[in-house]
């Protein structure tokens, strides 16, 4: 989220579009519903099924699901067609005005550069003009055929309500009552805000989703601004956290990336990360990316990480392939190229699509680690359950060990939430029999193999020997000292750089925060974005004053955010060039005529003058991207991309499936199914009663909601014959299931591109473990294809045929 | 650090009775102090109260602990009751159907108690020691990497890539644990890891 949960009563409208907030988040939600009734806010809802989200919502609309960017983009063609643009705001702080190179194009769906055989875009046209200072060209005029502005245009221009109708299944009347609402929040003071959550990322085409809705709110001036910005609604308590931390195949932490075989030494990795602002007296605050990257490799490596060895540049894997992300894994398992699996809090069994390959994938592998407070399908995987897992359980030769973890309840440390807020919390029981902290596990599993190591060498075990690990107890880590390497420290005395003499941070003291870091090795810090968080004020996170001045929603002392306790994100952009807020009742910060003070911490150097340094500090613009370059693959403008399993074409081009630069393994292709022999659109999704496939081991969620079933329309019932409450047949191309029938009219047939769609719902809560009764989960039927960027797998919108029949391992 | 719940503090020592003059230091009349003697105890009067995180969603709110016993100071404790933390900016002492029930995640039946193993070809886990468990992994980790690891690509450069063995991370773990193992993994050259921000 750029803004917080707290921040949400400041909105003037909510859109709840790719998420179901009232359902999956609960109790934030309830800053929407303070929002409506105090402000007199309004909530609009975008989805295939009237959700619970829908069910309080001012005004719903149903859409088809897969088809989010034409609607966005059809909103962002509206405002700009009805001049409902924040022009000074648009022209001022998005690149708007930049010149693009001559040779981009669009056509027939496809961006210039496309290479049907790679399956991948030449994105060399994808770029600013670049003059000869060095600079971006840009044309503040917006007069320029290629600047931005013109190109975006033009680019919308074809997704009229009539195409949002044809492609969404949105009728016309419903989409113009949203873009009339949607644009009035063009003001400089009202602000609408986004809640998006799976429902936008498990597509294909995921992150083009979000980047339409980032669009729609920078022209509509919403980012930066209280009740404003794009508030991804994370799901597990800590998801934000393991991503901040780097916990990702391509990640190292505070978004530093993995070096790839490309980048074979320091100087090479660095040189294409120098991050040189684009246009002048602008911060581009990746300039200082070589002073975290150092710091965060003496944190790993101490003493081996010198200034001779590349700071142990060496120790790094270097990547071949752009992440050996979950799904690349397991078709390598399936190849029979993984021998080992450690799954620490995770059940890949029910949580990666195409249960099928995944049950193939670890029935490979050699042994295979679980570490859970409770019991999971995948790490019972090779037991077989009839109807619900029914495996060959002595063919399966592999080792599996299953480890009992602590729970939250016994555990200690910090979560970052969806608002980047960490928070501190305490132990208050004592866990069960055996059960260990992960934090003991990683322990244990490093130093028994560092002990081998040392006795009997080994593959290059440098990395492993010198691995920083000085801790009161090397078995078992406490929570503080780790939360202080996260922070960071000097390693020598640190000196002012203007004055020698002055020492600012003694050696052995924690930094302040990043500000402090250096890359000459005398600073280490496991995360340069979390640096803060426990500095020699002590920790930063544990705090609990609740107070918010003002009632702003800010409540600065609340714990603590990252980055240095900055509550919104780019809030900068909350007042206008001349420093003042757009919206005086909506002050964040404002320049008092030498610097930036107010509720949060200023997005900006606090002496940044407003009119010279621009908002977007970590983009080396300045602005923001309404046109992103060539730094997404599958292009600069979001674009309409069907699911690569949609029940219609592609009317942009009926050739074209799914996204044309997802990466597809070959035998996943022939495991997509066709419109013809699935005629359903189906889609997946959480209810409120649980969360994933843990809450049915709890009595009291398996009681409210016991059973798996899917939901489908009357009219689909009558056309399959299909009775309430009856069993159903639910299969795809990839598998099959068992459930029963909730026949509603929360969901309704579409009309797209002239052709009935009907939507089937499928839930994701049951297996065969817990106390609920057994059941499935749509990743029995759930495509093994992933978003083109992140390669986050397609479960919102898949092709399944239904029909009536017996209970699960009942014949007929 | 404010771990001290005063507010609550306060209203568990009136629930607990305390003798009339010292609630009377409170700023309680005799008549409130005459009522308050006569009130059964809270159940909870006598517990451990400990601030804690739901363990569920990001919306992250903010629960009350109350626990028999503390193991702050080395007791074992046993978990009575779950609560939502009043004083919590952002669900002010809700929580939803999920949260409402934590307890019964706490005692779930199906909470795993010992290290286990299930053998090639079993139908079965047996009980092992943590020793056993963890010495037998160790030697499988180290067999793996030291057959396939892979130091140099064909151009002789380094790459230092173990592919053979993944990872994937909890994202319901804190953020101390997050660093001890991305340490782990990534020192030994573990590239296939993620956590569920990829699905």
């Amino acid at each position: 989220m750029t803004n917080s949960w707290t921040d949400i009563r400041n909105t003037d409208l909510v859109v709840v579009m790719g998420g179901n907030a009232a359902e999956a988040h609960p109790c934030g939600f309830k800053w929407v519903t303070e929002a409506k009734a105090h402000r007199g806010a309004k909530l609009i809802v975008v989805d295939p099924r009237f959700t619970r989200t829908a069910s309080v919502a001012d005004f719903y609309a149903p859409i088809r699901q897969g088809s989010d960017i034409a609607f966005l983009l059809g909103l962002i063609r509206y405002c700009i067609e009805n001049d409902k643009v924040q022009w000074e705001y648009t022209k001022a702080f998005t690149n708007a005005s930049f010149i693009v190179k001559e040779g981009f194009g669009y056509a027939d769906g496809l961006f210039s550069g496309y290479d049907e055989e790679k399956r991948d875009y030449d994105r060399t046209s994808w770029d600013y003009e670049i003059g000869e200072d060095g600079y971006a060209r840009v044309d503040p005029t917006l007069q320029h055929p290629r600047c931005v502005w013109n190109l975006l245009r033009q680019h919308v221009s074809v997704y009229t309500p009539e195409m949002v109708e044809r492609i969404c299944g949105t009728p016309k009347a419903k989409f113009l009552k949203i873009a009339e609402m949607v644009a009035e929040c063009s003001s400089p003071t009202r602000t609408m805000t986004s809640m998006y959550a799976l429902g936008w990322t498990q597509h294909s085409h995921g992150a083009q989703n979000i980047r339409g809705m980032a669009m729609l709110q920078l022209i509509l001036g919403n980012i930066g601004v209280r009740g404003g910005g794009m508030n991804a609604l994370r799901g597990h308590s800590n998801i934000q956290g393991l991503t901040d931390l780097g916990l990702m195949s391509h990640l190292l932490t505070g978004y530093l990336n993995m070096p790839t075989e490309k980048e074979p030494d320091l100087a090479t990795y660095m040189a294409s990360r120098q991050f040189k602002p684009l246009r002048p007296g602008q911060t581009s605050y990746w300039q200082n990316y070589s002073k975290f990257f150092v710091s965060f490799m003496k944190a790993m490596w101490g003493d081996a990480a010198r200034a001779e060895n590349g700071w142990a540049y060496d120790y790094l894997p270097k990547l071949d392939v752009p992440s050996y992300d979950v799904l690349r894994m397991f078709e390598l398992m399936n190849h029979g190229k993984v021998n080992g699996y450690l799954c620490q809090g995770f059940n890949p069994v029910l949580a990666f699509p195409n249960r099928g390959k995944v049950v193939a994938g670890l029935s490979k592998l050699k042994f295979l680690v679980t570490m859970d407070p409770l019991e999971t399908e995948t790490a019972r995987f090779w037991e077989n359950h009839g109807a619900f897992n029914d495996v060959n359980t002595a063919s399966i030769q592999t080792e599996v060990f299953q480890l009992p973890t602590r729970c939250f309840a016994e555990d200690q440390g910090s979560l970052t939430n969806s608002g980047r807020w960490l928070q501190w919390f305490w132990p208050g029981g004592t866990a069960p029999g055996e059960a260990r902290p992960d934090t003991w596990i990683m322990a244990q599993i490093f130093l028994r193999m560092r002990e081998l190591y040392r006795k009997e060498g080994g593959a290059f075990p440098d990395p492993i020997l010198n691995l920083s690990w000085e801790y009161h107890d090397p078995n078992e880590p406490e929570p503080e000292e780790l939360a202080k390497e996260i922070n960071g420290r000097a390693l020598t005395d640190l000196t002012d750089p203007n004055d020698p003499s002055k020492v600012i941070v003694a050696a052995g003291k924690q930094v302040l925060n990043f500000t402090q870091l250096r890359d000459d090795g005398s600073t280490m810090c496991g995360c340069w974005i979390y640096s803060g968080c426990f500095n020699e004020a002590g920790n930063n996170m544990a705090r609990r004053d609740n107070s918010d001045p003002d009632q702003t929603g800010t409540h600065p002392n609340w714990t603590w955010a990252w980055p240095l306790n900055r509550r919104t994100l780019y809030n900068r952009a909350s007042a206008d060039l001349n420093g003042k807020p757009w919206d005086p009742s909506r002050k964040i910060i404002e320049w008092d005529g030498t610097r930036w003070t107010g509720y949060d911490v200023p997005d900006i150097g606090v002496t940044a003058k407003p009119g010279e340094v621009m908002p977007f500090i970590m983009n080396q613009e300045g602005v923001s991207r309404l046109f992103t370059r060539g730094m997404m693959r599958d292009g600069p403008f979001p674009a309409h991309m069907e699911p690569f399993e949609s029940p219609i074409a592609n009317v942009m081009n009926p050739r074209m499936r799914g996204n044309p630069v997802a990466r597809l393994f070959e035998s996943d292709l022939a495991q997509f199914g066709t419109s013809e022999e699935f005629p359903f659109a189906a889609t997946s999704y959480r209810l409120t009663e649980h969360f994933h496939y843990w809450t049915k081991h709890n009595r009291v969620n398996a009681a409210l909601q016991p059973e798996f079933f899917v939901e489908i329309s009357e009219e689909l019932a009558a056309l399959r014959q299909i009775t309430p409450g009856g069993w159903v047949r639910v299969w795809s191309k990839r598998g099959s299931v068992k459930a029963k029938a909730v026949v509603t009219k929360r969901i309704r047939p579409l009309i797209c591109d002239g052709k009935t769609v009907h939507v089937v719902g499928i839930p994701l809560h049951w297996g065969f473990t817990g106390s609920a009764k057994k059941g499935f989960g749509p990743n029995s039927l759930t495509p093994f294809v992933g978003d083109a960027n992140i390669e986050t797998p397609e479960y919102k919108a898949f092709l399944v045929n239904i029909e009536p029949s017996s209970a699960p391992g009942v014949t007929s | 650090m404010n771990m001290e719940l005063s507010r609550r503090g306060f209203l568990k020592a009136a629930g607990a009775g305390v003798a009339a003059t010292s609630l009377g230091a409170l700023g309680f009349g005799e008549a409130e102090a005459a009522v308050s003697a006569l009130v059964r105890p809270l159940k909870l009067a006598n517990t451990t109260e400990t601030r804690n995180t739901c363990t569920y969603c990001s919306v992250a709110c903010g629960i009350i602990l109350y626990s028999r016993g503390d193991v702050r100071k080395g007791e074992r404790a046993e978990i009575t009751h779950i609560e939502g933390d009043a004083d919590h900016p952002t669900n002010l002492g809700t929580l939803c159907p999920k949260g409402a029930a934590l307890k019964d995640f706490v005692h779930s039946p199906t909470r795993l108690k010992h290290p286990m193993v299930r053998r090639p070809g079993s139908d079965r886990f047996e009980q092992v020691s943590w020793d056993y468990a963890l010495d037998r992994i160790a030697r499988l980790m180290k067999d793996d990497r030291d057959a396939n690891f892979l130091a140099t690509n064909e151009a002789g450069l380094p790459v230092n890539r173990w592919t053979t063995t993944g990872m994937l991370a909890a994202s319901a773990t804190t953020n101390e644990t997050a660093w001890a193992t991305f340490k782990v993994a990534k020192t030994l050259g573990i590239v296939g890891f993620d956590n569920q921000a990829r699905v």
